[in-house]
């Protein structure tokens, strides 16, 4: 069995790898998710630490969260916007990491689609999911049990 | 068999045993990004789970706090432990891989224990208190 490797310098073959083009088009969108991926990594080690150091070191850490200690910072527009972008970086960066792997591990065609499909899919609905979460959470839901909601929730 | 330019057959690509010109092919450099896929696709299913549990804020405190209450329980508190395990491995490489990538990748194998070094000391910070925390409630 044997594998040929075009001499230096040859012309460039029609197709790439997948069977894609090698025509240059306007962007070059790898690139720019290489660099996403080294960019929001770095700002996510920053986001995600101090998501893990506020909820699971402080305090009581994971046995202290509740309705009501989301409450506190879901009400707080620091941790608003903590989360959001928290959020929209790690599910992008997650879903581009996992269409690499798409592109690497499945070997038909049809499977990288449908995979690649379901990550998008998935990576969409649950970043819509997540911000609606955020700027509509309500931390004194009507009828909710006081000794489940927030305290400031008895000044309303 | 006349060797002609650009080819290779089976017997010369599995006979080299000693991989040279790759960070990625044996040892540290090949180890680190076998860790770094699998932390990374672990981190990734967490993350869609964790949206959604997330997201139950949205529907009532019981449903939240009921779901919640789940995490607390012993063995998703050993379970946090290997998820914060693999974060950190993952966010230490890559930061590791961006040194690599940007400032010189002769470093890499040190790098790599530096990043072993790193973690073996943010788990040391974080287990004992977790787990305090996870048994004493």
């Amino acid at each position: 069995m044997t594998s040929t490797i075009e001499a230096p310098r040859s012309p460039r073959t029609p197709k790439g790898p997948y069977g894609r083009s090698t025509k240059k088009s306007g962007v070059n969108w790898e690139k720019w998710g290489w660099i996403y991926m080294r960019v929001s990594g770095v700002v996510l080690v920053v986001l995600i630490f101090g998501h893990l150091f506020v909820n699971l070191m402080i305090g009581e850490g994971v046995s202290a969260l509740n309705f009501a200690f989301v409450a506190g910072k879901l009400t707080n527009p620091f941790w608003m916007v903590w989360d959001i972008i928290m959020l929209w970086l790690a599910l992008i960066h997650g879903g581009n990491g996992m269409r690499t792997l798409v592109n690497d591990y499945a070997t038909s065609r049809i499977s990288r689609g449908i995979l690649k499909v379901a990550i998008l899919v998935s990576v969409v609905a649950l970043i819509v999911l997540g911000t609606l979460v955020v700027f509509t959470f309500d931390p004194c839901p009507a009828g909710a049990p006081a000794d489940l909601v927030a305290s400031f929730c008895k000044s309303l | 068999m006349p060797q002609t330019a650009g080819t290779l057959d089976s017997q010369q690509k599995t006979t080299s045993r000693r991989p040279a010109g790759t960070l990625y092919r044996g040892n540290t450099g090949m180890w680190s990004w076998v860790l770094h896929r699998i932390t990374g696709v672990a981190i990734f299913f967490f993350l869609l789970v964790h949206i959604l549990d997330t997201a139950l804020v949205r529907v009532s405190p019981e449903a939240y706090n009921a779901v919640i209450s789940q995490y607390q329980t012993p063995i998703m508190g050993l379970g946090e432990v290997a998820l914060v395990g693999a974060i950190v491995f993952h966010a230490f490489n890559g930061l590791r891989i961006i040194l690599i990538d940007f400032w010189n990748a002769k470093y890499q194998r040190v790098l790599f224990y530096v990043v072993i070094g790193l973690w073996v000391v943010t788990m040391l910070g974080f287990v004992p208190r977790h787990l305090i925390n996870v048994f004493s409630h």
